[in-house]
């Protein structure tokens, strides 16, 4: 388990990592602890899975390219051979299965604005399945950090 | 903003994580055969024009005892769905919030937010927390617990 400079850490590091030439000798020196023992301690949390990134987070749709929320109702014996064909283009992010009738959930994120619709249309030509498409309209502020 | 080809560099370079040394951006550099100037000076335009949306870490929701994560969605009122939507995402156990279209019959909800807990009951009292916040401009709502995690890789840019 984390202890409490792991989360001090995990707070700290939710936002506004610097860019500057010795950016954890910056942030250590805020935490009130070393650079090593920072490094250390996000090597540790990387390797066992407490921290899942560590970096810049891009925006697809600032680069000119797309995110989309797309969702399938998908006959249970089915289930695998969909979720195989789907995950199988790279421009699927994230696939998860939740308990709905829609029954999978994916992201799409593609270099191009067109590049969406041309995906749905494969994987709905390939699996025989409808998928619907919930694009943002409108993305609101979050307050949320985790409270490690 | 339009990348150029460095950008692009920069970002294959980074998009699974920054190397964890003492001078990060200087190791970067050195793969690319850049300056360390130049990489510090296009990760802070690619910053300002929003193209990297934060430089920080992720943490693993499960890691950390939340083991309850629900996609909680609402059919609110259209007039009144950004107001509404301000105040949701505002909260602090609410790591995204989104207004999307209806797919009708199918789909009547706009609002969703994904809400995060030690456990379904926490998730539940949360979700109870948000239907206050939207009074009578509620219409109806579910949540959908994720089962199976089926892939997360990201964002994966090409090549070029």
């Amino acid at each position: 388990m984390i202890d409490a400079t792991d989360r001090k850490i995990l707070n700290r590091l939710q936002d506004g990592f610097p860019v500057s030439p010795r950016p954890f000798a910056a942030v250590a020196a805020e935490l009130g602890i070393t650079e090593s023992d920072l490094i250390d301690r996000l090597a540790a949390m990387k390797a066992n899975r407490t921290i899942t990134r560590f970096g810049p987070f891009y925006d697809a749709a600032a680069m000119g390219g797309a995110f989309c929320l797309c969702a399938m109702q998908v006959p249970e014996p089915d289930f695998d051979i969909v979720t195989e064909r789907v995950n199988a283009h790279p421009e699927v992010a994230h696939n998860y299965a939740r308990d709905h009738r829609l029954n999978m959930w994916f992201v799409l994120a593609t270099e191009t604005q067109s590049g969406i619709a041309d995906v749905a249309k494969r994987i709905e030509s390939e699996t025989g399945l409808p998928v619907l498409l919930f694009p943002k309209e409108h993305e609101f502020f979050i307050g949320f950090r985790v409270a490690a | 903003m339009n990348i150029d080809a460095t950008d692009r560099r920069l970002i294959t370079a980074t998009q699974a994580g920054l190397p964890l040394v003492p001078a990060p951006y200087a190791a970067i550099a050195a793969d690319l055969d850049l300056p360390e100037s130049e990489v510090m000076n296009r990760l802070k335009t690619l910053q300002e024009s929003g193209v990297i949306r934060r430089i920080a870490v992720a943490p693993n929701h499960y890691k950390l005892g939340m083991t309850a994560n629900g996609m909680s969605v609402w059919d609110v009122t259209d007039s009144a769905a950004i107001e509404l939507g301000e105040q949701v995402g505002a909260l602090d156990f609410v790591s995204h919030c989104y207004l999307r279209p209806r797919a009708l019959p199918d789909w009547p909800y706009n609002l969703f937010a994904m809400i995060h807990g030690t456990d379904r009951d926490e998730v539940a009292s949360k979700r109870t927390e948000i239907r206050a916040i939207l009074g009578d401009s509620l219409r109806a709502d579910d949540i959908l617990y994720s089962t199976k995690i089926l892939k997360k890789t990201g964002l994966r840019l090409g090549k070029g």
